[in-house]
């Protein structure tokens, strides 16, 4: 693990503040994500993980901080300068084309059509086996958990090394959730994830390392083992007990 | 009930509802309105389809549009003016002469407005992204510059849009008196749908600009530059603003500076109907305007705008987001 932890991160995010409006959302997001890991954001409902998503892939430009992905800075990119760069994100309320097929989503998020396309495809196809079954239907047909699917696979097309996925489990029964569990983690293979997780159930299935939020800053962070443990932490931060 | 059945019922009782003149005006006369009708319908879909897909993609409400239907109607005259004066391919020696000039026609203006939409989206539409309520402002004072710009160019008075030869006059098909030009505005009108469709449909281009219709926010995160997409949409819908003008303004044979203020109201129901974004709702939303008008024009001739309202009215009560909402 410690050798992990210096090795040169994939993503650092340094004093990040943004404002929404007027209000001021993030009051110094700091955090590192390093490769092969899946990195978990936990705090309350407003505390600001769903912002700095957003503000990570330039949908909220920060008034204040860096993002440096590889080493180059990315806050002041737009967000399609962002997303060639190699960062993928699937927004909360996942952002698919409902009146598009979910051929026509792909092709959308495909930035190139070759042969590595094609072969991401099969891969896509592999973990989401329903996306293939489905390829001609229209999105908004699928179910909560197909959608959820077709988001989180869209972006991968483009073999993103980073991607951000802001509460996957939202609105979707038990049963799914441990699919979708199933399928992420085959997904760390092909792409390192930064996950917004209300459900702890399912970031601590999924998490390596983790990062606390309270009042748009963050107040704690290590290893997702120590948070399963640490009672004291997940109930003062996240209203978890027992 | 099946719901294939309730899908097809409702398609039916419109087409029913079309057919009932029928009963009350003389079948020739009900033929020669329903041409009428559709050649109106195929010139409105030309103008609202433009200004829906602006809406739908860009979610400005641009009222310069009619502006810019104005333009393409005066470059028009210009262009086949200046071409007949050189070549003569308006006279009657070619019918074939007389389509190519027309055509030329409409492609310059077509081009011309163009780059005049490129111009306003970059300096007048760009600055007021996301509020309605300067958009609103701000597109109402671009289109009185550009009437204003229309009278010092061209001069305020009402001008004779000259017409190809061989478009004037009528057809007797079976005893019936088709007049040429509206038989021609529907074939052109339908296959310029028919591009628009296929682009919309079958190319890459087209996919990004429909989901942009649905989420451009996501577009923009899939990497794509959505301000080139926003500039080249705007300027594609202010060439079938353009091409509507011209083609209009051969309808009726005359322009004058403020028309585009005339058709804008009708543009804006027709994009209503049909649903914001939606080519196929513009074509079907431009249809029943025009074929509704015109029995409607007939019959009693001081309800025709009002029959357009009404209809807009009915629509809306039944489908508040228009009858093809889907973006396409």
């Amino acid at each position: 693990m410690e050798a992990d932890l210096v090795a040169e991160p994939i993503l650092k995010v340094e004093g990040v503040h943004t404002f929404i409006g007027k209000h001021h959302i993030l009051q110094g997001v700091s955090f590192t994500v390093h490769p092969g890991k899946v990195t978990v954001l936990l705090g309350r409902n407003g505390a600001g993980k769903s912002t700095t998503l957003r503000t990570i892939i330039g949908l909220l430009s920060p008034s204040q901080g860096t993002i440096f992905l590889r080493n180059r800075a990315i806050h002041h990119l737009k967000p399609y300068e962002i997303s060639r760069l190699g960062i993928g994100f699937v927004p909360e309320d996942r952002g698919i084309f409902n009146f598009l097929t979910v051929e026509e989503n792909f092709r959308v998020a495909m930035l190139q059509e070759d042969g590595k396309t094609r072969e991401m495809m099969e891969t896509i196809f592999d973990i989401f086996p329903d996306l293939k079954k489905f390829w001609k239907t229209k999105a908004g047909n699928l179910s909560g958990g197909q959608k959820q699917m077709l988001a989180i696979a869209r972006p991968l097309v483009n073999r993103n090394e980073l991607l951000l996925i802001d509460e996957p489990s939202k609105g979707l029964a038990p049963i799914v959730i441990d699919h979708l569990i199933d399928s992420i983690n085959k997904l760390k293979e092909y792409t390192v994830i930064i996950l917004v997780e209300q459900n702890f159930y399912m970031a601590s299935s999924l998490g390596d390392d983790f990062y606390l939020f309270d009042d748009g800053k963050t107040v704690h962070q290590g290893q997702m083992q120590e948070l399963i443990q640490n009672e004291d932490l997940k109930k003062k931060y996240l209203g978890i007990s027992g | 009930m099946s719901p294939q059945r309730k899908t097809w019922l409702p398609k039916l009782a419109v087409i029913a509802i079309f057919l009932l003149p029928i009963l009350i005006i003389n079948p020739k006369t009900y033929i020669t309105l329903t041409i009428s009708g559709l050649a109106m319908g195929m010139l409105l879909f030309l103008v609202s389809s433009g200004f829906s897909l602006i809406f739908g993609f860009l979610s400005v409400l641009n009222l310069a549009h009619g502006a810019l239907f104005t333009w393409g109607a005066y470059i028009g005259f210009t262009a086949f003016t200046l071409i007949n004066k050189w070549t003569g391919w308006g006279g009657p020696n070619s019918i074939f002469l007389n389509i190519v000039i027309f055509l030329l026609a409409l492609i310059v203006a077509a081009l011309l407005v163009a780059v005049l939409g490129i111009i306003t989206e970059r300096l007048v539409i760009r600055p007021v992204y996301g509020s309605h309520l300067f958009q609103i402002f701000i597109t109402v004072g671009a289109m009185i510059v550009m009437e204003e710009l229309i009278r010092i160019v061209w001069g305020p008075n009402d001008e004779v849009m000259p017409v190809p030869f061989n478009f004037m006059g009528s057809w007797d098909l079976f005893d019936v008196v088709v007049s040429k030009y509206p038989l021609i505005a529907i074939v052109i009108g339908f296959i310029l749908y028919l591009i628009i469709f296929m682009i919309l449909r079958k190319t890459k281009i087209g996919t990004i600009v429909r989901a942009g219709v649905e989420n451009p926010e996501m577009v923009q995160v899939m990497g794509h530059n959505i301000y080139r997409y926003f500039t080249g949409v705007f300027a594609a819908g202010s060439a079938l603003a353009a091409i509507g003008g011209g083609m209009w303004a051969t309808f009726v044979k005359s322009i004058h500076p403020a028309m585009g203020g005339e058709i804008i109201v009708f543009a804006l129901i027709v994009a209503i109907i049909g649903g914001l974004g939606s080519m196929t709702g513009s074509v079907v939303g431009a249809l029943m305007v025009g074929l509704s008008y015109n029995y409607v024009a007939y019959l009693v001739p001081k309800a025709a705008l009002g029959i357009t309202m009404l209809l807009l009215v009915i629509i809306l009560s039944i489908r508040p987001t228009g009858l093809f909402p889907e973006g396409t």
